[in-house]
């Protein structure tokens, strides 16, 4: 039953004009970037080669592409997700899903995965740039892995944020507004406080360890908590609507 | 009839803050019942229906749906309920033959019976040739079809219809009040409405809510009774006077609207529904009072419905015990 909505999701993102205009803005970005990182190898080139253990072609290359991607993806994903459930209900079109014999928790696992099959979409598509040097070249395949999963990841955790958001108002616009709010939000959180609680809530401290390819099950798990709390709070909210208040 | 009730609400009630939106309300429906479900603006219709369907949760009561608790056992309940709200649920980017898949899917239909069940809804409301054509392109009433056909799709036990027919033209509220019809031959079918005549044409039993509470339930039959109402017009070219015609056997009242026409009020809860007409009329042709008109006044379903939703000692949500 999930996977039918999530299906239903993913097909209704792509029959708006929107889901298409930012996959291309996104990869012209992106490649833009990815160039600007390539000429900028060239240029230290020489540099390089008098160095005794020089960076890699990866390292240069992929982990700047992907220190970029994130930011780029947090303007982004609150424009994708903020139709989820705020439109449902401008629409009023979720009483299908409610009087459908089917949970709440079940509607909003089957959003989040539709939105979260579109961002690995995006992902993948990100990866061809850096996958395409392997035809003049090699690559630190391992650290690739790691960008990959760390942006993955983290678009994981961009998305159940903003879906909560969703759920919270009838007005898309709100929606992305208040989202990309939130995300900022968690990304400067270690700004003032540095280390601590505030620190380890940051989700840009657990993105950094994983760009250097280093992979730790402790960032993985801030993740994974990160993800379902939101979800969990997304489902409570949607089920507090049916309660008597 | 409790055994083959489809539907059965049991003290049901719920409150918006301060507010009761539906106060204590018990009632079943039977299989092959049409039930209309009638009351003004504000009443407490659209939250309750909202309750039948697992959209809101009651404050307090039950609700047995095809003998399956809602609330203990919602998932299995909802497979027998279908819903059409008051503005149906659509999305407007699919077209109407991906948009019913979608709902059949998520009503658990197999795959293997998908495009049966899709076929099945599409001929029963009419959609045969706009499979293809975007929802959001299509007129109103098409629109309209395509909620209903949403609410049959899997053929439920119970179909819960709030105000099918607005902004339809007559001759598809003709066909919609056919399928209402139909669709009550196997399942039982809660109506909505405000088109009174739609509730004569269509429903077996009516039930009006005022304050959130039963004002009235009664079958059609009974309405159509209440509607003959307590009195008869009386026309006489020589009227005597109010004291002649209060002799006869039981005339309660009389009224004069012109000179030469009298409403004569009788007791309708009587044995004899025809009330005093036949003592009136013999009466008239003894006494050679002229007797040109002698008919039972009418009452529409309008007026009753407006008697008991204006009426000032229906108990205040506050003082209810």
């Amino acid at each position: 039953m999930i996977h039918t909505l999530a299906a239903h999701e993913l097909r209704s993102l792509f029959l708006s004009p929107l889901a298409w205009v930012i996959l291309a803005v996104v990869q012209f970005i992106l490649a833009w970037i990815f160039l600007a990182q390539l000429d900028l190898y060239m240029e230290l080139q020489p540099q390089l080669a008098t160095m005794e253990h020089p960076p890699g072609i990866t390292e240069l290359l992929v982990t700047p592409l992907y220190s970029s991607a994130t930011l780029l993806m947090m303007l982004v994903v609150p424009l994708l997700s903020m139709r989820l459930l705020s439109e449902e209900r401008r629409a009023r079109t979720l009483p299908l899903l409610l009087s459908a014999p089917i949970t709440i928790s079940q509607i909003v696992l089957g959003k989040y995965l539709g939105l979260l099959g579109f961002l690995l979409l995006m992902v993948l598509l990100s990866s061809l740039m850096p996958l395409s040097l392997l035809t003049a070249g090699r690559l630190d395949l391992g650290l690739l892995a790691a960008n990959l999963l760390g942006l993955s990841l983290m678009l994981a955790a961009f998305a159940a944020a903003s879906l909560y958001i969703s759920a919270l108002t009838q007005q898309p616009v709100v929606a992305a507004v208040g989202s990309f709010g939130l995300l900022l939000l968690l990304w400067i959180i270690d700004w003032s406080g540095g280390e601590g609680v505030l620190g380890w809530l940051s989700l840009q401290g657990h993105y950094q360890a994983l760009l250097q390819g280093l992979f730790s099950s402790a960032d993985v798990a801030y993740y994974l908590l990160f993800i379902t709390t939101f979800i969990v709070l997304a489902i409570r909210r949607l089920d507090a609507e049916r309660l008597q208040n | 009839m409790a055994q083959d009730s489809l539907i059965t609400v049991e003290h049901l009630s719920r409150r918006y803050g301060e507010q009761v939106a539906v106060n204590d309300l018990s009632f079943s429906v039977a299989r092959g019942e049409v039930l209309g479900f009638l009351g003004p603006n504000g009443a407490g219709k659209s939250t309750t229906m909202q309750m039948l369907t697992g959209n809101l949760a009651p404050g307090t009561g039950r609700i047995t749906i095809n003998g399956i608790d809602l609330l203990e056992q919602p998932r299995e309940a909802k497979r027998h309920l279908g819903y059409l709200p008051e503005q149906p649920p659509l999305y407007r980017d699919l077209t109407v033959d991906e948009y019913l898949r979608l709902c059949a899917r998520l009503h658990h239909i197999p795959r293997s019976r998908l495009g049966a069940a899709v076929d099945d809804a599409k001929g029963r409301c009419g959609l045969g040739e706009v499979g293809r054509r975007l929802i959001g392109h299509l007129s109103k009433g098409y629109q309209q079809r395509v909620g209903i056909a949403q609410a049959i799709i899997h053929n439920p036990a119970v179909v819960i219809l709030d105000e099918p027919t607005v902004g339809l033209d007559p001759i598809q509220i003709r066909e919609i009040r056919h399928l209402v019809r139909e669709l009550g031959g196997e399942h039982s079918v809660i109506l909505s409405t405000h088109i009174l005549p739609e509730v004569q044409a269509t429903c077996d039993r009516v039930q009006i809510i005022q304050r959130g509470q039963l004002v009235l339930s009664d079958s059609i039959a009974g309405i159509r009774q209440r509607m003959r109402g307590g009195s008869l017009l009386l026309g006489l070219q020589h009227p005597p006077g109010e004291a002649a015609l209060l002799a006869i056997p039981g005339v309660q009242g009389v009224e004069t609207l012109e000179p030469q026409r009298l409403r004569i009020r009788y007791d309708s809860e009587a044995s004899t529904a025809q009330g005093p007409a036949e003592a009136l009329a013999q009466a008239a042709v003894e006494q050679g009072w002229g007797l040109f008109e002698l008919s039972p006044e009418q009452r529409s379903l309008e007026e009753i419905f407006v008697d008991l939703t204006t009426r000032d000692d229906a108990p205040q949500p506050g003082e209810a015990a």
